[in-house]
């Protein structure tokens, strides 16, 4: 199963970095948080489901951000290639953070645009900039005021997949969303 | 006769930086140029005393330029007799060097190189280079640039050096080495990636994007002292630095006014001025080599084209007209060419534009390719490719007709940039 592997994939490599983290010599640095990208695996969702606690819980608290019960646990927005046209499929997830966003004003968010490896870095960069400032145009139309958000690339410098297939760069042509803290 | 010192500055600047283990690049002839000229390299009386052999490197640079064709069996010839003119021209040679290597005491060296026209018999120049045992390679390059010179006719490249990122696991380094690959040493090592190295007109500096701070900042790093300074740190991106040839300034693109935009930036990081304004993604900023103008890549115009438009602010051109995606645009030292990669098929292909009859031709036959950097005499091109799903650099002859890998062992290479002349 496709989805199985990936996650699979996804744990070894999270694994890895923490393995690295540990034994760098480098001056200490945070990770990146791939934020989005963990809830969204069904491995990870029939864990949580398992062990969550079965109470309620606040859909406008900070704690509904990792809940994966909440739209808030959501946090990437999937592009066409060579797109940064944001699909109907994704107004909900982003109503879900406007509102957040508007009930939490001390919040800030940081959008990370990212594109598959085909191409030129550096266009690939501006392109999964288009990607990032797409998302904020539209909690911006949303209400979300500009001074939450700031919109930035990764380009195609941090692929959550690193195979040359279309499943893997549709995985890659990302916008995620970042809360304070997070990054 | 001149006598040269090899810039002892120079080797002690880059032996600051921490030397690391890593796998030298090696060279790989897949192709010949047609019309090479013949000559013969003796191998240089006295060099075999020293562990490493200077003629061997001088050999391998001129054969890695194309230009020339190497005629063996030459042996040992010193500079001080005439060398045996009718067997070397006998065997096809052109040209002969021949050369000396005596021990001056204090660990110097001096070699002595001259250089005889085979048909003329007579002596076509004569140099000495007094160098270390450590600057043997350093002394090769600049004997193969002198014999080039004189042959050729124009400044030889192989004294030059080349900047590039090695990517391994969860480690990037920005590299520099030799122009042929060899005495490859980090200048900066980050666990976030780093792309777009460009050097400074009179190499002393490499202005790069780093990740480290969890989205793309330029910053400018001077080589001699490994110390560095933001050149753009804007709210959003920051990115795709290129030099005016100035040294003073930088065009780089940044989305602190909304989308990817052309600006100016002192390359001491002070202000930004707009260049051009667009709706869509302007990037890939890149002087030409009189700052007349910047060429950089578009999409204004629904996919991405090269376009140009003068460093002062102005009209904008377009550059590229057939297919569907051109980008990364390199204008050639001479200004009449530009390298770019264009995608066929959904291949990417490095290719070169004739600007005055807008001609192109692919000059390779590859399909990741990336990154073209010309070779400050313009006659060589290099570039980063794809082998088996590693990363490697490469290089060809502006004609297309030679072409060589170099690669390191085990690792994944990319964004090569060529320096430029020794100063």
């Amino acid at each position: 199963m496709p989805t199985a592997k990936f996650s699979r994939k996804l744990l070894s490599a999270l694994s890895l970095a923490l393995i690295l983290a540990a034994c760098s010599s480098q001056p200490p640095a945070p990770e990146q948080n791939a934020a989005g990208v963990e809830s969204r695996t069904p491995a990870n969702m029939d864990r949580s489901a398992t062990t969550a606690p079965v109470e309620s819980f606040d859909p406008m608290s900070v704690a509904a951000l990792k809940d994966p019960r909440s739209p808030l646990s959501k946090r990437s927005i999937y592009f066409d290639y060579d797109s940064y046209i944001v699909k109907d499929e994704f107004q909900s997830l982003l109503v879900a953070h406007a509102k957040f966003l508007a009930a939490n004003s001390n919040m800030k968010i940081l959008i990370q645009g990212n594109a598959d490896e085909r191409g030129s870095r550096e266009y690939n960069l501006a392109l999964a900039q288009k990607r990032a400032d797409a998302v904020k145009k539209s909690l911006s139309l949303l209400g979300t005021p500009e001074s939450q958000m700031e919109s930035v690339s990764l380009g195609e410098e941090k692929p959550v997949c690193t195979e040359s297939t279309e499943a893997c760069w549709a995985q890659n042509r990302r916008g995620d969303i970042l809360y304070s803290g997070e990054y | 006769m001149k006598i040269k010192f090899l810039p002892l500055a120079f080797a002690l600047g880059l032996g600051l930086i921490i030397p690391t283990a890593h796998a030298q690049l090696r060279v790989e002839i897949t192709g010949a140029g047609a019309n090479r000229l013949p000559v013969a390299i003796a191998d240089f009386a006295g060099e075999r005393a020293i562990s490493q052999a200077i003629t061997s490197v001088v050999r391998a640079d001129l054969d890695r330029s194309g230009m020339f064709r190497l005629i063996d069996g030459a042996g040992v010839l010193s500079d001080k007799a005439n060398p045996p003119f009718a067997d070397l021209k006998q065997r096809g040679a052109d040209a002969v060097a021949a050369g000396s290597t005596t021990e001056t005491g204090n660990g110097r060296f001096e070699t002595r190189m001259r250089l005889f026209d085979v048909i003329k018999q007579n002596t076509l120049d004569m140099e000495a280079y007094v160098h270390t045992s450590t600057q043997l390679r350093a002394t090769a390059h600049r004997i193969a640039d002198t014999i080039y010179e004189k042959l050729i006719g124009e400044p030889g490249m192989f004294s030059t050096r080349i900047a590039y990122v090695v990517k391994s696991t969860g480690r990037y380094e920005l590299q520099i080495a030799d122009a042929d690959g060899a005495n490859a040493q980090p200048a900066l090592a980050s666990r976030e990636p780093i792309i777009s190295p460009a050097w400074s007109p009179d190499g002393s500096k490499l202005a790069y994007v780093s990740f480290e701070a969890k989205k793309p900042i330029v910053y400018v790093h001077d080589i001699a002292t490994a110390k560095r300074y933001v050149a753009a740190n804007f709210k959003g991106s920051n990115s795709a630095p290129a030099w005016a040839p100035d040294g003073k300034r930088l065009a780089v693109v940044l989305s602190k006014d909304g989308g990817s935009q052309l600006y100016i930036v002192n390359a001491n990081g002070s202000s930004a001025t707009r260049l051009a304004t667009s709706s869509g993604i302007d990037t890939e900023p890149r002087f030409s080599a009189d700052g007349q103008f910047i060429y950089f890549t578009s999409d204004r115009g629904g996919s991405p084209q090269i376009y140009r438009i003068p460093a002062t602010g102005g009209a904008t051109e377009r550059i590229t007209f057939d297919g569907s995606y051109n980008v990364t645009p390199r204008p050639s030292p001479d200004g009449k060419s530009m390298a770019y990669i264009t995608r066929t098929n959904g291949r990417f292909q490095l290719a070169l534009m004739d600007l005055a009859t807008k001609q192109t031709q692919l000059l390779t036959d590859s399909a990741k390719d990336e990154s073209p950097s010309f070779a400050p005499n313009g006659r060589m091109i290099l570039y980063a490719t794809e082998v088996g799903g590693r990363g490697v650099l490469a290089t060809v002859s502006s004609d297309g007709h030679v072409k060589q890998k170099l690669s390191v062992q085990a690792s994944d290479v990319r964004e090569p940039a060529w320096g430029p002349l020794a100063k």
